[in-house]
């Protein structure tokens, strides 16, 4: 087992490292996933319940794979999902995920999206809804290798702030070393729109509700392509009623 | 029936500290519909959003009370429940959530308030399409988010579907008719009269031109100015702004 890694290192500087030492000697290698040459596959990875929730992946896709990933980070004191994924030529990688954090959470998503060949896509949609002093962070990185052209990188991170509390990191960042790639990037924190409030109230719904479904569609979008999102829209519907409690 | 169903009295209210409703006083009896009419900046808006309860518009003076009760001790959603709808000049788009969520979330609150049965999932979806079909609206479009990608009209229509679904008492239609086409406004007007005109209900319709007027008409038209009504009339006295304009009318 490596060293317990300190918040100098940039993918850990917000991390809680004392709830990483907890289970660092524990803690499993990052699962490994292949996704075979024109293979298209589907993951939902949703929280398996532990106040602490480490989760880390390295993921190829082969060249023509397809993966979406669907993941709710909401663990009650420290959720980390860490991906390191390669890809290879004209593969396609989606990446929906949520964090959801009432309290204390910390939560975190930190991504390395390696395009290595040509015409591979990699898309990044995450969410934060955080309440009371929850941290919610992102930092991705996209890095694209010098042949691999037409590279075509998004990452779109919005976080919602509930309370006064309540803290949210987003750092989106780009590699680039080719010379025809498209990668875009956008990153937004806010509070719910007042004028969404009023409107929702105007029509009936009492403020717990009106804020409830605001924050319903804010997240739920997330998972419209998922086959089988029962589990993850009723996980991340009880994590919002937590937040909104 | 309720003699006085909307009554405002001595009306004062501020928006951001700034004086904007001045004193006014209104009384709409159940089983018409009134017509307050005036120029830009006059106060219109900030009436309506009074009578909806919107945060920071704030009442200083004067009281309004909805069937006897005092309106402005109640919070938006419970204006909603007692059967106020307010139709909003600019209605607002919230993604992510579908129409159809929406106003069936928003109709069962209100119902569960005033002890009434929730409507199931089916009764409802038989409503709302019986509704967008009155409107001449696509049933789909209510699957589609709260008025997002919808064009001025749409979401105009679209408010119509909401009234005419939570089928409310009172109506407080703020410039319901801007931005529409004639085709949309021959609509809304004939939507109007279907789902308010009723001797147990009644209307406030805000508005800065006559034309809805042809389609809706008015048992009182009201003058509004510089926070106050200074003149009251019949249906007449429309026509009669239209051709010699607020300025000349209000003197």
């Amino acid at each position: 087992m490596t060293a317990l890694p300190t918040r100098k290192l940039e993918a850990f500087r917000y991390a809680d490292i004392d709830a990483l030492s907890s289970v660092w000697e524990q803690l499993a290698a990052p699962r490994s996933i292949q996704i075979a040459a024109h293979k298209k596959v589907q993951q939902i990875w949703l929280p398996n319940g532990n106040d602490i929730e480490v989760r880390r992946a390295e993921i190829t896709l082969e060249a023509g794979a397809e993966m979406s990933l669907f993941a709710l980070n909401n663990a009650r004191d420290y959720g980390r999902i860490e991906l390191d994924v390669t890809l290879r030529e004209g593969s396609h990688f989606t990446f929906n995920a949520a964090n959801i954090g009432a309290g204390e959470s910390n939560l975190e998503i930190v991504t390395t999206v390696r395009h290595d060949a040509p015409s591979a896509v990699s898309r990044q949609v995450v969410r934060s809804v955080l309440g009371g002093k929850a941290v919610g962070s992102y930092l991705g990185k996209v890095a694209v290798a010098r042949d691999a052209q037409q590279s075509d990188g998004e990452q779109s991170v919005k976080a919602m702030l509930l309370d006064r509390g309540a803290t949210a990191n987003c750092k989106p960042e780009l590699e680039i070393y080719a010379d025809d790639v498209k990668c875009a990037h956008g990153a937004t924190v806010g509070e719910l729109d007042p004028n969404q409030l009023f409107y929702a109230m105007s029509r009936g719904l009492d403020p717990a509700s009106a804020k409830a479904l605001l924050l319903e569609g804010f997240v739920m979008g997330l998972w419209d392509d998922a086959e089988g999102s029962d589990a993850i829209c009723e996980a991340a519907r009880a994590a919002l009623k937590v937040v909104t409690a | 029936m309720n003699e006085r169903m909307l009554s405002i009295k001595h009306l004062h209210a501020t928006v951001a500290g700034k004086p904007i409703i001045d004193g006014l006083t209104l009384s709409v009896p159940a089983g018409e519909v009134h017509a307050i009419m005036g120029p830009n900046g006059a106060g219109k808006s900030t009436l309506a959003y009074v009578l909806g309860g919107r945060p920071g518009y704030e009442v200083t003076e004067g009281s309004v009370t909805f069937d006897g009760r005092d309106l402005l001790a109640l919070e938006p959603h419970e204006r909603a429940a007692a059967g106020l709808f307010l139709g909003f000049q600019y209605p607002v788009e919230i993604p992510g959530v579908s129409s159809l969520q929406f106003i069936r979330e928003s109709l069962n609150t209100q119902r569960r308030a005033r002890g009434e049965a929730e409507l199931s999932g089916a009764e409802f979806i038989k409503l709302a399409r019986a509704e967008a079909a009155e409107l001449g609206m696509d049933a789909e479009m209510l699957k589609r988010p709260v008025n997002v990608g919808f064009s001025g009209g749409e979401k105009k229509r679209a408010e119509m579907v909401q009234m005419g679904i939570m089928r409310p008492r009172f109506a407080v239609l703020d410039e319901t008719d801007s931005g529409l086409d004639i085709d949309a406004l021959r609509t809304v007007g004939r939507e109007i009269n279907r789902i308010m005109r009723a001797p147990d209900k009644g209307v406030l319709l805000i508005t800065h031109y006559q034309r809805l007027l042809d389609y809706v008409q008015p048992d009182k038209v009201h003058v509004l100015s510089t926070g106050k009504i200074v003149r009251s009339g019949g249906p007449e006295l429309a026509l009669e702004l239209e051709r010699e304009g607020y300025a000349e009318a209000a003197a």
